[in-house]
């Protein structure tokens, strides 16, 4: 009985779990295997009898090095953690506000203006920058950082307000009112109680507005044209990729540099993340 | 210290619902009121217009001689106990009492000393370094209290505070609620739903049903004169036991009569009960108020009847039997040895004999 649960776990679970992470993990692996690969190896074919496609045998960070010294991939970087930063924290002030409204006022038309808040998070980018790009015209704020901090709050805002709005519908009610008779207005007792008992929510809506910024692509194509004003996604596809040739080894670099933030912002919180996202406080 | 008076209070929810239905209540300086009810009577919804959590549709709040209507809670110096603690969790038990008091920008030293004290009151000034998860059921209640009373104020409202605690510890926290309203002396609502924590802890109890006040008064009054039939069945346990019978005039005397059962009515209620000779009333009687006939009994006021049930507790037993067509238990000495199908008679204590109008239900 005992060795047969055994192996049973072994099929159900261990292997359909190791393939699940190796699916996962493998364009990490390849990114990584790639960037350090020298150039001989990378554009020779596989076929020949010494190919090696899994990993290298003369391993280089000379991609790494002229990437940072040939590109502007240190603007790109800084432009990207900046934009990504001023635009979360934007999106987060409005969305913890909106939200609580939404959770907890009770005013006429609050449902219909939930719902219209929700609708404007499905229009997908690709139209809404059109109409975008003329206002980013208008208002000669094309071509600098303002144009994305600005613009990536138009669907950071739903998404945060609709996320902290779920979570604070599951913050107790009395802790609330038991604020409001321990003498605080309902303002103070959403500063000084909801939003702290809150953290593991807000910090989850952070999280996901910083790395849905970190990786927005189309309207930072749109609103910025000179090279040291691009953010990382924009800046490693347009600048190193030139016509049909593929700068391969620079691409990979910048790509595994790129994701580096946004796995360290993750596993810094990852507890307070899946508590956010699963939610609930116990008095 | 402060009465509260409550004035033609209403309450109409959006949706059409009446919660609460022209109340009329005076709390008297450093009473002890408890409201109980069953669920969704209003006793609730009264006590958060109280704290100022609800709004009024219509009617009057006093506490002392001002009106609170439009006060936000904060104004009205009151305290509250939430059924489910309402401890902030991200404060650790001292900032949870220190709260209200640095809302109300007391000194820090009077503060301290504040807690400290409600703190040794309470038994947890081990715990005041604690978060609130850390501590058990019974000491987040202790917490929740101690956040009242360090504010000292005028009235206490206290939401089914020990409804989430185990049987045991709500029996020992009901203890200690009662010793700490004698040692503050200060006024208190208390609302709950259920009738022992009602009839231990109030000094006087209010019994309210579908909005309506349906009762008020001290808690053996309740007990021994019920207003009408739904108080008489909610206070005590096990609840009284109602048979409807016909009431006629034989002989010089009035009957109560239902199928294999003849009553006498009980000379002190004969004059009451006249007036409904010829109808239909209901005669209710507790189950202490009934005991195995022996030789003495008056025929009148006894029958026959084969035992159902047999629930012994130990120090009592619970005789459950049918009669004049409902079902009855009588609570008798735990001496008496009964089966379940043994014939038996049945005696009652003409002293203590109800009748209830059949259609208002309002005692006779």
């Amino acid at each position: 009985m005992l060795i047969e649960r055994k192996w049973k776990k072994w099929i159900f679970f261990y292997l359909p779990m190791a393939a699940f992470i190796v699916f996962t993990l493998f364009p990490f692996y390849w990114m990584a295997v790639t960037a350090m690969r020298p150039d001989e190896e990378l554009y020779r074919t596989w076929r020949q009898a010494s190919a090696t496609p899994f990993w290298t045998l003369a391993p280089t960070l000379e991609h790494f090095r002229n990437l940072l010294q040939t590109t502007a991939f240190p603007h790109w970087l800084w432009n990207t953690m900046l934009i990504a930063l001023v635009s979360t924290a934007i999106s987060l002030v409005c969305g913890m506000f909106a939200g609580y409204a939404l959770a907890r006022l009770k005013f006429r038309g609050s449902e219909f203006l939930g719902t219209a808040i929700f609708v404007t998070y499905l229009v997908p980018q690709t139209l809404l920058f059109i109409p975008l790009a003329d206002i980013i015209r208008d208002m000669h704020l094309g071509n600098t950082p303002w144009a994305l901090m600005l613009t990536y709050p138009t669907f950071l805002i739903p998404f945060c307000t609709w996320l902290l709005m779920g979570y604070f519908k599951t913050i107790p009610k009395e802790l609330e009112e038991c604020a409001r008779i321990d003498g605080a207005t309902r303002f103070g007792a959403m500063i000084r109680i909801i939003f702290p008992v809150a953290i593991p929510g807000i910090l989850s809506a952070g999280i996901f507005a910083f790395t849905l910024s970190w990786n927005e692509f189309i309207y930072a194509l749109i609103f910025m044209s000179s090279a040291e004003l691009k953010t990382v996604p924009v800046g490693v596809v347009s600048e190193l990729i030139r016509g049909d040739i593929f700068f391969w080894g620079q691409l990979m670099a910048g790509a595994l540099l790129g994701s580096i933030p946004v796995a360290i912002v993750y596993s810094f919180f990852v507890e307070y993340y899946v508590t956010g996202l699963t939610g609930s406080v116990k008095g | 210290m402060a009465n509260v008076t409550i004035r033609n209070l209403n309450k109409n929810y959006e949706n059409g619902f009446h919660a609460v239905k022209d109340v009329n209540l005076e709390i008297r300086d450093k009473e002890f009121m408890v409201l109980v009810g069953p669920s969704g009577c209003g006793k609730t919804t009264t006590l958060r217009m109280v704290a100022g959590l609800e709004e009024i549709t219509s009617g009057e709040i006093l506490i002392g001689s001002d009106v609170v209507n439009d006060l936000p809670p904060m104004d009205r110096n009151i305290a509250m106990v939430f059924q489910n603690y309402a401890l902030y969790p991200h404060k650790s038990v001292y900032q949870n009492m220190a709260f209200g008091l640095q809302m109300r920008k007391y000194p820090k030293d009077e503060i301290e000393k504040r807690v400290r004290e409600a703190a040794d009151i309470l038994g947890i000034g081990p715990l005041l370094e604690r978060k609130p998860r850390q501590l058990s059921g019974g000491q987040r209640q202790r917490v929740a209290v101690g956040r009242a009373i360090v504010r000292h104020p005028e009235v206490f409202l206290f939401d089914e505070p020990l409804s989430n605690l185990d049987a045991q510890l709500r029996v020992q926290m009901r203890v200690e609620l009662k010793r700490l309203h004698e040692r503050l002396e200060t006024t208190a609502i208390y609302v709950t739903h259920d009738q022992v924590e009602a009839m231990t802890l109030g000094d006087r109890v209010v019994v309210m049903k579908d909005g309506w006040v349906q009762q008020v008064g001290e808690p053996l009054e309740l007990y021994g004169k019920p207003a009408n039939k739904f108080v008489a069945g909610f206070i005590g346990s096990p609840a009284m036991n109602f048979v409807d019978v016909m009431i006629s005039d034989a002989g010089g005397a009035l009957w109560a009569d239902a199928a294999g059962l003849r009553l006498k009515v009980p000379p002190h209620m004969v004059e009451r009960v006249r007036a409904h000779a010829g109808e239909r009333v209901t005669l209710g009687v507790r189950p202490e108020a009934l005991h195995l006939a022996n030789g003495s009994d008056q025929p009148d006021y006894s029958f026959a009847t084969a035992v159902d049930v047999v629930e012994p507790l130990g120090n009592e037993i619970l005789v459950n039997f049918r009669a004049g067509g409902a079902p009855m238990v009588a609570r008798v000495d735990p001496a008496v040895r009964v089966k379940a199908r043994q014939g038996i008679r049945v005696a009652l204590d003409p002293e203590r004999v109800h009748f209830f109008d059949e259609k208002s239900g309002a005692a006779i």
